[in-house]
């Protein structure tokens, strides 16, 4: 791909932190070990896929016709057979490239697990004041804005959101006690 | 004749006020869509889909359909202004767009990118008004089996034209597939893969599906980057975009080879992506100015632009002909014409005439209203982008959220909007393929059923997909679709044998 690869030439827009640049000698998961995980989780997910198939049945009723296994079984078989091609080149793959840094990996992290919580909190709490914590959380760990910066924009966008999904498409959402004292 | 009549009765349905403001509405929204990162053209439909249940089906589809052709303008924007392609269709137009932006001609660049999509759109629209009203009355006289072989025309045909790993192309239109069986079988009755878990009777929701792995997914592949944008300033003048518009003509070879690259890419399900780097390659290689390409040319921003935009517009050709998307977005759609009600399929053309042919009008006038809010409002959306991360990484998550919720007001499906959120980033970096996977997901339980129906009709005798002329040229063309990649690199490693003997 010569087309790619001129990519390279203008990479000066993007600011990139020298411990998130790729080509850094940091410690990381290699991208073989990742294509093992994976390609071996789909061989398991495949095998359980012919397990429920065939236990609901997977062959031919009178009157039905094909029984409802029939079809997810015979993609069940292409998805295992592929599933272990896959596996089998990924074994035979050197293991040069880098899949995720642990820098790069942390990062991550730092997005995932506040959203993680973000979910978790939605039912307890109502999706409006969940999305405030979440907002103002994010815009902490992500760091760079002044306090009256992150009180605004907390409070602004989930009242922007309940305006335009409760009010104006009335679409209801999850609410949570705060809501329920407000009367809505 | 009568078509025409059709269309003009479409033109005065779309030009009904409300309907104009759905369209300005929409392409605003799919501007914005397209800039940011982690929305973008399905997704930000999909994120819609559920405030549409309620509304007129023309009306709707309008809206929608907008936001996929602002979707497809604002990608040009980020890529030429801060090299960094808001869509994965115009990472084609960073390698000129970008330096054209560095030598000061944002300008230039972002009209000819424009200008390009414009006529891209336009031909593909072209297309869609002369050929598919005729695939459409041709495909009435299939049967379940004829239906079932341009299924796996299409499957095979991502698979023998995709650019990834054929195997991992395989595997993402089989979890595809897997996925839509997930629940209650429509025939039986019966509880497929729940494994006794009351959430999982529902089935995996697309939308749902289509929200991680394209929304959650690409804010964690962002921040993974450590991305902080710094882009050129962008004006427009009125004289620079008459200035590009009068060199128009010179490229007009460029042009008319990339729509034919764009529309043969959107009607196969190659897709938009594939088709701007084809035509960017096609262009490099047959123009005159093709060793400047990459400094600044612009030539090489005009090529990938057409092309994406005449894919993009095309891929809606077999969705309204014949039910099949040729595309992640027009799988969306597709998925919202059953949610409206619509019988997606060659009968739409007969019954649902208004709903076709006021689509198809509003194209037109989408296309055109997009050109022109996309050049006046450039530097607004670049505003957008110095917004810091930090505040528009939770406030994207947000809107998935809330989206992923309203399609069945269930908190479970954000769950699984966050696990496939992670399963798409550990898929893209793998380079699993994922629009497959989510054409499947809309496709799998009628491509079933049209298998069962078939096979039930026939009493279980596989002949059924041998039985007439048409349907065997269809399966035979599938499987040499299918097999032509290996075959080929089979080919390719004996010829090199013999010659290194």
């Amino acid at each position: 791909m010569t087309a790619m690869d001129s990519n390279e030439d203008f990479d000066e827009a993007v600011v990139r932190p020298a411990e998130l640049d790729p080509e850094a000698d940091v410690p990381g998961i290699s991208r073989r070990t990742m294509e093992i995980c994976i390609s071996g989780l789909l061989v398991l997910l495949g095998a359980l896929v012919l397990v429920d198939s065939y236990g609901i049945g997977a062959g031919w009723s009178e009157g039905l016709g094909p029984e409802s296994g029939y079809f997810p079984s015979r993609v069940g078989w292409i998805f295992l057979a592929l599933s272990v091609l896959v596996l089998v080149q990924a074994v035979r793959r050197p293991s040069d490239e880098v899949f995720v840094t642990v820098p790069q990996l942390l990062q991550v992290v730092r997005v995932l697990v506040p959203l993680a919580v973000y979910v978790a909190l939605i039912a307890p709490l109502g999706i409006y004041v969940a999305s405030a914590l979440f907002i103002a959380g994010f815009m902490l760990i992500v760091g760079g804005s002044r306090w009256f910066t992150i009180a605004a924009t907390a409070t602004l966008l989930p009242l922007l959101a309940f305006w335009v999904f409760e009010l104006q498409f009335q679409v209801p959402l999850p609410k949570g006690p705060l809501e329920m004292a407000l009367g809505y | 004749m009568e078509n025409i009549q059709a269309l003009m009765q479409g033109f005065e349905l779309a030009l009904s006020m409300h309907n104009i403001l759905y369209m300005i509405l929409g392409v605003l929204l799919g501007i914005v869509v397209g800039v940011l990162p982690g929305l973008g053209g399905p997704n930000g439909v999909a994120i819609l889909l559920p405030l549409t249940f309620g509304m007129d089906p023309t009306s709707a589809i309008i809206l929608l359909s907008s936001i996929y052709w602002g979707a497809l303008f604002g990608g040009a924007i980020t890529s030429i202004l801060f090299n960094i392609p808001g869509e994965a269709w115009s990472v084609a137009t960073t390698f000129d767009g970008y330096p054209m932006a560095q030598q000061g001609r944002a300008g230039e660049a972002l009209t000819a990118a424009f200008t390009a999509s414009f006529i891209g759109a336009i031909c593909g629209v072209l297309l869609i008004t002369l050929v598919a009203p005729l695939v459409a009355s041709f495909a009435l006289r299939f049967g379940p089996a004829e239906f079932f072989a341009v299924y796996l025309l299409t499957f095979c045909s991502f698979i023998g034209m995709g650019r990834e790993n054929r195997g991992k192309i395989g595997i993402s239109l089989c979890i595809g597939f897997l996925l839509a069986a997930v629940g209650m079988d429509s025939i039986s009755g019966d509880m497929r893969m729940t494994w006794g878990s009351g959430e999982l009777m529902r089935g995996f929701d697309f939308l749902v599906v289509v929200i991680g792995l394209f929304g959650v997914s690409e804010i964690l592949m962002t921040v993974e980057e450590g991305l902080e944008f710094k882009g050129k300033n962008a004006r427009i003048q009125m004289t620079v975009v008459l200035k590009t518009w009068a060199q128009m003509p010179r490229h007009f070879v460029t042009l008319v080879r990339s729509c034919a690259v764009g529309m043969w890419m959107g009607v196969t399900p190659g897709g938009a992506i594939a088709a701007s780097f084809m035509g960017y390659g096609l262009a490099r290689r047959f123009s005159r100015n093709g060793p400047n390409f990459g400094k600044g040319e612009i030539e090489g921003v005009l090529a990938p632009e057409t092309a994406a935009h005449a894919a993009g517009t095309s891929a809606l050709l077999p969705m309204l002909s014949l039910g099949i998307p040729g595309s992640a977005t027009a799988a969306v759609l597709l998925g919202g014409l059953m949610i409206w009600g619509l019988q997606p399929g060659p009968l739409l053309f007969v019954e649902q005439k208004d709903f076709v042919w006021g689509l198809i009008a509003s194209m037109y006038l989408g296309n055109l209203a997009g050109l022109i809010i996309v050049l006046l409002t450039v530097p607004l959306f670049a505003a957008i982008m110095r917004v810091p991360f930090g505040m528009v990484a939770p406030l994207i998550l947000m809107v998935c959220a809330i989206g992923a919720y309203t399609i069945a007001n269930s908190i479970f499906d954000i769950w699984l909007m966050l696990g496939f959120g992670i399963v798409g980033y550990v898929f893209k970096k793998l380079d699993y393929p994922l629009a497959p996977m989510v054409l499947a997901l809309v496709l799998g339980d009628r491509a079933e059923e049209a298998f069962r129906m078939a096979m039930l009709g026939s009493g279980g005798d596989v002949g059924v997909f041998a039985a007439n002329g048409l349907v065997s040229t269809l399966i035979v063309f599938a499987l040499t679709l299918l097999l032509w990649g290996p075959i080929s690199d089979l080919m390719a490693r004996l010829r090199g044998k013999v010659a290194t003997e």
